[in-house]
């Protein structure tokens, strides 16, 4: 790190009506890197997430829950009855007087029913730009399916490519495609963004979840289209790799993972593994010789890795340059070296919970660093935003809240 | 909306995405590859399963939308182009092992000297620092250090990697943020800067709440086949085999799971297929993962019965008119034939290899100011010519440098 300067989103106003995990993990880039992000919410219809475990000490509560804190973190919290007319009505103000950036990850349609689609904004804000991600897209006979995260891995395709060819798929953990598309679908909004920077137009982006998740597991679907090929999970195996598994090390389920890219890799791991006969074998020089006789090798590959640590066989490899990889379960991650050298998990203090973990983001920037700061209590920015942002006198405050507006 | 900058992209086939999602933005990205052809390219299966620089499905995925200049970095007969090149882009995006670029003069501070509003993505398993700089890592090895294979796969059975590889496209898509992010930046400032990407850490922000378990309950969630934990070592069945595949249906709490349930229970009942216990509860009631256990064995027994003797389109399409939260476990062809993509236009005819036409995915994102872009992968070296001359490089020049060898 050289010096820091001014926050890449400083000034940046978002209007964030996200919730659970694709939306708010994209909308936090915003907020670790300046921009003042409006986290609409209501008490009567808490982000599901809020009541996602784990809560801090076990107990639950909606300022409790470490899985909701994760995606939040630096936003500010505004509660809004969405069900009241002068809630939908603020909302309104806050879109078109205030905000640079509308995002949104409701199903189709619930947006325009608050009189808050990009039709009815753009009127009085032509240089918004508006973002929903929606599980389906919006049009087409399904955009209206309720659904969430976790079942796109199953028509992504990742689930059938997650498991093993005798069994049942298993799927990759939780709502997995939801981790990946924030990080393109912040990049189409800093890029529309950019777009109204120099033309003053805004713009409305449409992703359909499915399609951005296709992306990340799209040669198969490109080789069925080409070659009528249907590809299927194949356990740790790979076509253009062996061994490459992961092995049963010492220890109660304890694991690491070994690859073999080249035939050098092969040799190098034979020595290691001290069975220099294997190293010398002719027939075991190709990836097709190795192929052939893959069980046998990874039966061999075993005996080594049982009675070592999963570190220690890891260390082995790589000291002759052999790809490995210690299997780390989630407490191990918080004592793996590179990731504490990187900084991943990121502790911050809060008035519910206490000290709580994040993760960091996934880059970092030689000059430029992120702004973590702890996620907002329900609600906990609302008179903040009527008061300061809207320069809603104190009376009209007191009783729209009295009404219940601001639940 | 990118469309006034240029990237330079020397990626190969482990940050190739970062490219792809520039380019699908409009920014004009200008592939440097070998001579030879990038290692992407060499990447099966092929067109009609034709190996072939031309050929591979990966690169005509990943490299759309780019141009390709066919040149020798590590050539010194090429400084001056790379010179020229680098002065003239906005971004440039890597995934060399830490330290190549420096040996050959084009690391980061060289060409900050260069071009100090340059934006330099560096794409690596684990960053270009810290005790596994050096190591050598595959997807497989990453998918393990990144805590991902742990949560993945069959109690009984090792951890597992999904059998498409997640680590370096993740990576790929998360130097796209990055290089976002120091976009704004370079506005604010007029000053560029490096991008450090970290695919172990791209990987680990998959793993959804497990770590906040660890931290906050001092839990080690585990994997746990085609269940999902819900707590008190109770699990729910979220896979099913069906007559020819297999479908997903989760039971999610509250109202949702309600109404959600109370359409299955109907469905099963007008075949009478359904169990006494099962209608007889009300699921609103009960929030995600909170049923009682006999409620979850009649569930996972009934449920298992009803889906295996139907098919995994009559269950998907009966489960949309009934909005039942249920949704196949689509394979390939399953994705090609699955009617909201369909009905978006998603998939889309480009020029294949071989000059006819092949079909391909569409934009991930619809904007509705101007269709994002989508030309097919260029053919090596195809864009040599016109980058150079650009440089301001003669048509004596650009041959001297193909005669040389150092660009094609």
């Amino acid at each position: 790190m050289t010096e820091y300067s001014a926050k890449p989103f400083e000034g940046l106003r978002v209007l964030d009506f996200c919730w659970v995990v694709i939306g708010p993990m994209t909308t936090r880039y915003f907020s670790d890197f300046g921009a003042e992000v409006l986290r609409v919410e209501s008490s009567l219809r808490p982000d599901v997430i809020r009541h996602g475990l784990p809560f801090a000490e076990g107990k639950p509560g909606v300022n409790r829950s470490g899985y909701w804190a994760n995606y939040n973190s630096g936003k500010l919290g505004l509660g809004l009855n969405m069900a009241d007319e002068r809630a939908r009505n603020l909302a309104f103000r806050l879109a078109t007087e205030w905000a640079d950036v509308v995002t949104e990850n409701f199903t189709p349609g619930t947006m325009e029913k608050w009189g808050l689609g990009y039709d009815a904004l753009r009127k009085h804000n032509p240089g918004l730009v508006m973002f929903s991600a929606s599980m389906l897209g919006r049009g087409g006979p399904y955009d209206s399916q309720p659904g969430f995260g976790p079942v796109l891995t199953a028509l992504s395709g990742h689930t059938n490519f997650t498991g093993w060819p005798d069994r049942v798929p298993v799927s990759p953990y939780g709502a997995y495609t939801d981790f990946l598309i924030p990080h393109i679908a912040f990049s189409a909004v800093c890029a529309a963004l950019d777009h109204k920077r120099r033309t003053g137009q805004g713009q409305y982006l449409d992703l359909s979840q499915l399609e951005a998740a296709l992306y990340f597991a799209g040669p198969p679907v490109l080789d069925y289209l080409a070659n009528g090929r249907i590809q299927t999970r194949n356990g740790n195996h790979d076509p253009d790799m062996a061994p490459h598994a992961v092995y049963r090390c010492d220890g109660n389920d304890r694991w690491c993972a070994i690859a073999c890219p080249t035939d050098a890799a092969w040799h190098a791991l034979a020595q290691t593994i001290d069975r220099p006969d294997l190293a010398d074998d002719a027939t075991l020089a190709t990836l097709d010789g190795r192929k052939q006789r893959e069980a046998e090798l990874d039966a061999a590959i075993e005996a080594w890795t049982i009675t070592r640590s999963p570190d220690e066989a890891m260390q082995a490899c790589q000291a002759v340059g052999v790809a490995a990889g210690a299997v780390r379960d989630c407490r191990d991650l918080f004592d793996d070296p590179q990731e504490a050298h990187r900084g991943h998990f990121v502790f911050m203090d809060h008035p519910e919970m206490g000290r709580y973990a994040s993760d960091a983001n996934c880059f970092q920037l030689s000059e430029t660093a992120p702004d973590y700061r702890r996620s907002p209590l329900l609600g906990e920015h609302t008179e903040y935003v009527m008061r300061e942002l809207l320069g809603m006198p104190e009376s009209e405050y007191r009783a729209l809240s009295d009404d219940g507006v601001f639940e | 909306m990118l469309s006034p900058y240029r990237v330079i992209d020397l990626a190969d086939d482990r940050g190739i995405f970062c490219g792809r999602v520039l380019a699908d933005l409009g920014a004009e990205v200008v592939k440097v590859e070998p001579v030879a052809g990038d290692p992407a390219r060499r990447i099966g299966p092929f067109f009609h399963d034709e190996p072939g620089v031309e050929n591979s499905l990966f690169w005509q995925l990943y490299a759309a939308n780019k141009k390709s200049l066919a040149l020798d970095i590590a050539s010194d007969t090429v400084r001056e182009a790379l010179r020229r090149l680098i002065a003239s882009a906005d971004f440039l995006i890597e995934s060399f092992r830490p330290g190549y670029l420096d040996s050959l003069g084009l690391g980061y501070d060289d060409v900050r000297a260069l071009n100090p509003t340059l934006v330099y993505v560096s794409i690596t398993p684990f960053g270009q620092d810290g005790p596994y700089r050096d190591f050598a890592a595959t997807d497989l090895t990453g998918s393990a250090l990144s805590g991902f294979a742990y949560l993945t796969g069959d109690p009984d059975r090792p951890p597992l990697r999904v059998s498409v590889p997640q680590f370096w496209t993740l990576g790929g898509a998360a130097g796209a943020a990055g290089a976002m992010t120091a976009h704004a930046h370079r506005i604010n400032t007029g000053r560029g800067q490096r991008v450090d990407v970290s695919c172990q850490q791209a990987l680990t922000r998959t793993l959804s709440h497990a770590p906040q378990f660890w931290d906050m309950n001092e839990i080690i969630l585990k994997r746990s086949g085609p269940f999902r934990p819900i707590g008190d070592g109770r699990n729910l069945r979220v896979n099913f085999e069906c007559a020819d595949g297999y479908v997903n249906y989760i039971q999610p709490g509250g109202a949702t799971g309600g109404r959600a349930m109370a359409a299955l229970c109907a469905w099963m009942d007008e075949h009478s297929e359904g169990h006494p216990l099962l209608s007889g509860t009300d699921f609103g009631a009960y929030g995600f993962g909170q049923l009682p256990d006999d409620v979850l064995d009649a569930m996972s027994e009934t449920l298992e019965a009803f889906f295996r003797s139907r098919t995994k389109r009559h269950l998907s399409e009966e489960a949309i008119k009934r909005r039942v939260l249920l949704f196949p476990v689509n394979d390939p062809a399953d994705v090609c034939s699955y009617p909201q993509l369909a009905a978006r236009g998603f998939f889309r005819e480009t020029e294949a290899p071989d000059g006819g036409t092949m079909t391909t995915l569409g934009p991930w994102v619809k904007s509705s100011e101007r269709p994002l872009p989508l030309r097919r992968a260029p053919r090596l070296g195809e864009h040599t010519g016109e980058v150079l001359a650009g440089l301001g490089f003669s048509t004596d020049e650009i041959a001297d440098l193909r005669v040389s060898g150092a660009a094609r």
